[in-house]
């Protein structure tokens, strides 16, 4: 009866949307905390301040960045060849990422474990350097994928990439950088607000709005820059066979300035979704004004949902497009790994998924409640 | 052909953020299950001294946790940053282990650690004692799915290779599951992980005696570690890894090359105590030999022969010719797919294709190999003997010395005497002995694996990206000072948590902690 699921067409097409859904757990998650990290030079000025924003995220920021871990990990087993070539394609720009995110978590742990003045803005810094940096080398990267990465593969499906990080850093990709900086501030202005109790609630809400029309704003122009062609685009010319090979050489590609717009010209329904990535940045910006909180934070988890979908839609069934050989392109069906392999994986993401999500909404039912300052004199916190 | 120095530097960067990493995994594994075991004592007698225990071995487990998570995170993506070949030759079959480590294992452990720390006020005891439990049984799952990815590469069981997608995909995912290799690894690397735990509480235990501080708390903390501690170091020694080492044709050679062992013996072969092996004469000299010892411990039985490094060399050479016809069928087909001559050979010798591939270090196209090519290829299957000899002798060596301290400690706890301060003095001096056993016993076994990255399919000098020299200088340059800092930060706080010592309540307390200078 659910064989249907169970085809090789089928199954690509889930692991595409799940591919999705990782990226944008991890942003909705582990966003808030990378936001937190760059707001807390501005949100938080004493110690004391400091503590009541690390604090609210404290206790879950360790489960958050799982997603990003289960992320690769999924992309390795469900899209081998996207793992190869992204990972090393961008190896120093990587580099980046995992140098701040190791520097987080023990910043977390080790920073109130002293008590100096030093020590603790020195983590501080960490702290938001392993916020800021990654909430934009995300975008940069994403910025790069919309224009096309310059790689090839040679007949033995060895990836070789041409370009540089300078390369990753043009002006486009920084633009996308941009606009996930701005989104993740968002994500984490509405996080303090929900949470934080006191002057660092009051200073996230201030600043809540600037993020959220900044957010907005960038990604309304970056869709008309897509709609200019300046990010070009591309186009899979020759029939697609939806459950053959995992080879992305039997198939050809070609540039073409409109092919981002193709999927909605198509589907004219999914222009809902950029149109709700501008929309709801706008919710998000009134909520912080109305100190409506927690509806502030979902108007803000929709925006990124919407944001980051948009960006996959327009490239459907492309995933990951090359510049300089675009036959080479990692499409939907022809980058997946084989059949048997995603069946068990998706086996395995339905049995388990449902129980992380309840396990991890427990924890926060657990932790529900704002953090205040006299929380951070009493005993009972971590950090 | 890659730069061979690349292939050496990505080799450098994984062995040196590897072996950091491992730094922390034991401590995790063995110490979790004891924090566990001490909240249990709390809620069964609701005596507060085992739960100031549980906070205070907790604080020293978070101190871990963070970097251990942390240099996690390198090793989950560094497959595709530095080996980008690998990730697509077998990301089929080996990525589905790490994907599912993390839904099922990590996910477990990191969404729990918080509450270990933040819950105390907020759940029940029961409730907390759970949550403790979840991180350490998320822990252990962890290691299991690690070493299912693991033992794949020293046994590639339950996949085929794909002409039309170029890569190794998987044929039986039960196969992978259940490789006799990862289960013997598992339950060896674990129980090391507890050994690990068991020598930390108790070094530091004993340090406690020696100071006169915190005496309950160490009394205590040092009966459950030398009972623990024998429990695991018996483990680790009668359940180890030899038990995997008859499968492959690799795995063998790995124990041939342990023991030095040149030549195939008669049946039970003798185990070498300790000798010199030379690689340039192929002889082992000064060798003191038990007759039976190698025969009973490598095959479990008298009557099976283990195979020498000369057979097996020979075995290989007979393999590298097997291969190059396969080799030849699958460049026929990367031309044709549907050249049906090409298929019917390579289906008849695919599974020697691998040893073709090693001929590439030698010559571009293996099907131009010269005899002299075959011959050096056949040898590059011998991993350098004396590393592997002296490393394996370390390990077993650390690892008998801690099951005796165990042994000792658990003696004296048994009895109305107190014990003696000799016997904290070696508890504490034994402390650093289980990392150096799991740091060599992670040698052995990747070092023994050696040309191969997935034995007898894929080289390692042919798994590499396509980086440049510079890349991995500034990224070995970069982990090496983030992780020096992060090393030197972390022995000062756990020097500093135990200084200080159990607090009663709340010893996470932030502030509470004093440094101390630095040297």
């Amino acid at each position: 009866m659910i064989d249907f699921l169970f085809d090789y067409t089928t199954l690509r097409l889930i692991w595409w949307v799940v591919l999705g859904v990782l990226l944008i757990g991890f942003a909705v998650t582990d966003g808030f905390d990378m936001g937190v990290g760059a707001l807390l030079p501005f949100v938080a000025k004493t110690d004391i301040e400091r503590r009541v924003a690390i604090n609210t995220v404290g206790p879950v920021w360790e489960g958050n960045q799982v997603w990003f871990v289960l992320g690769g990990g999924a992309i390795f087993a469900a899209w081998p060849a996207l793992y190869a070539v992204s990972f090393s394609g961008f190896y120093l720009a990587m580099f980046l990422v995992l140098f701040a995110l190791i520097l987080r978590p023990v910043a977390f742990k080790y920073r109130s474990k002293h008590d100096s003045y030093r020590w603790r803005n020195n983590w501080d810094w960490a702290l938001f350097i392993g916020g800021a940096v990654p909430a934009l080398i995300f975008g940069v990267a994403v910025g790069n994928t919309l224009q096309g990465v310059p790689f090839h593969l040679t007949d033995d499906l060895r990836p070789i990439y041409e370009g540089n990080l300078f390369g990753l850093l043009n002006p486009l990709a920084i633009y996308c950088g941009l606009v996930s900086m701005a989104m993740l501030v968002m994500h984490g202005a509405a996080w303090l607000a929900f949470k934080a109790d006191g002057t660092v609630g009051e200073r996230a809400s201030a600043i809540g709005p600037k993020a959220a029309l900044a957010a907005a704003g960038l990604f309304a122009f970056g869709g008309v820059l897509i709609y200019a062609g300046l990010f070009g685009g591309y186009e899979v010319t020759s029939p697609i066979v939806w459950d053959g090979p995992s080879n992305p050489l039997y198939k050809t590609v070609v540039a073409n300035d409109t092919a981002w717009l193709r999927n909605f010209q198509a589907q004219p329904l999914l222009w809902l979704v950029p149109l709700l990535g501008i929309v709801a940045p706008l919710f998000a910006a009134l909520g912080f004004r109305a100190r409506m909180a927690g509806l502030t934070f979902l108007a803000s988890q929709l925006a990124i949902v919407c944001i980051i979908a948009t960006v996959g839609l327009a490239m459907f069934p492309i995933i990951l497009p090359s510049s300089t050989n675009p036959g080479h392109s990692l499409a939907v069906f022809d980058a997946s790994s084989s059949r048997l392999t995603l069946r068990n994986m998706l086996i395995a993401t339905v049995i388990f998924l449902p129980i992380i999500l309840a396990y991890t909404a427990w924890v926060y039912r657990v932790l529900w409640g704002k953090v205040t300052e006299d929380d951070m004199r009493g005993p009972g916190h971590a950090y | 052909m890659t730069d061979p120095l690349l292939v050496e530097l990505s080799r450098l960067q994984f062995a040196l953020t590897a072996l950091y990493h491992f730094l922390f995994v034991p401590l995790t594994l063995g110490l979790s299950i004891m924090i566990a075991m001490m909240e249990t004592v709390y809620v069964m007698t609701k005596r507060v001294i085992w739960r100031d225990m549980t906070k205070f071995w907790g604080v020293l487990f978070g101190i871990n946790f963070a970097l251990g998570v942390a240099t996690g995170i390198t090793m989950e993506f560094q497959f595709g940053m530095n080996w980008a070949y690998y990730s697509h030759y077998v990301g089929d079959v080996f990525g589905a282990p790490l994907a599912i480590e993390g839904l099922m294992a990590f996910f477990l452990e990191a969404t729990f650690v918080g509450l270990f720390f933040f819950g105390w006020d907020k759940l029940s005891a029961r409730g907390h004692l759970a949550v403790t439990w979840l991180v350490a049984i998320g822990t252990n799952l962890s290691a299991l799915w690690i070493l299912i990815a693991n033992g794949w590469m020293q046994n590639p069981v339950g996949s085929a290779f794909n002409t039309d997608t170029m890569r190794m995909e998987v044929t039986d995912f039960a196969a992978v599951l259940f490789n006799p290799v990862a289960q013997a690894k598992f339950v060896h690397t674990v129980s090391a992980g507890y050994v690990c735990g068991a020598a930390f509480v108790l070094g530091i235990s004993a340090w406690y005696m020696l100071k006169g501080r915190h005496v309950e708390l160490a009394k205590r903390s040092f009966v459950i570690a030398s009972a623990f501690g024998v429990a695991s170091a018996l483990s680790v020694i009668v359940l180890g890894d030899e038990s995997g080492y008859e499968i492959t044709d690799n795995q063998k050679m790995k124990l041939a090359t342990m023991e030095a062992m040149w030549e195939t013996e008669p049946a039970p072969a003798s185990f070498t105590l300790i000798g010199i092996p030379n690689m340039a004469d192929r002889t082992t000299s000064y060798g003191i030999h038990i007759p039976w010892v190698m025969g009973l411990i490598g095959t479990r039985s008298l009557d099976q022969q283990i195979p020498g490094i000369f057979d097996l060399v020979e075995k290989a050479e007979e393999r590298i010719r097997n291969g190059i016809p396969a080799y030849d069928a699958l460049e026929k087909l990367k031309a044709d797919r549907t050249d049906a001559e090409a298929r019917v050979t390579f289906e008849a010798t695919n599974a020697d294709l691998g040893y073709a591939l090693l001929l590439k270090q030698f010559v571009a196209d293996p099907r131009e190999a010269t005899e002299q090519n075959i011959k050096d290829a056949a040898w590059s299957t011998v991993p350098t003997v004396p590393a592997m000899f002296f490393t394996f002798r370390i390990m077993v060596l650390s690892g008998f010395i801690l099951l005796g301290v165990f042994l000792v400690s658990l003696w004296y706890t048994t009895r109305e005497v107190a014990a003696p301060r000799w016997l904290f003095r070696l508890a504490l001096l034994a402390m650093p002995l289980p990392w150096i056993a799991a740091e060599v016993g992670w040698f052995v076994a990747e070092f023994g694996r050696q040309p191969w990255i997935i034995e007898g399919v894929l080289p390692t000098f042919l798994a590499t990206s396509e980086l440049g020299v510079s890349d991995l200088v500034i990224t070995i340059l970069g982990f090496t000072l983030v992780y020096g800092v992060l090393a030197v930060i972390e022995v000062r706080l756990m020097l500093a948590a135990i200084a200080h010592g159990p607090t009663g309540d709340h010893p996470e307390a932030a502030g509470s902690l004093t440094l101390a200078p630095a040297q």
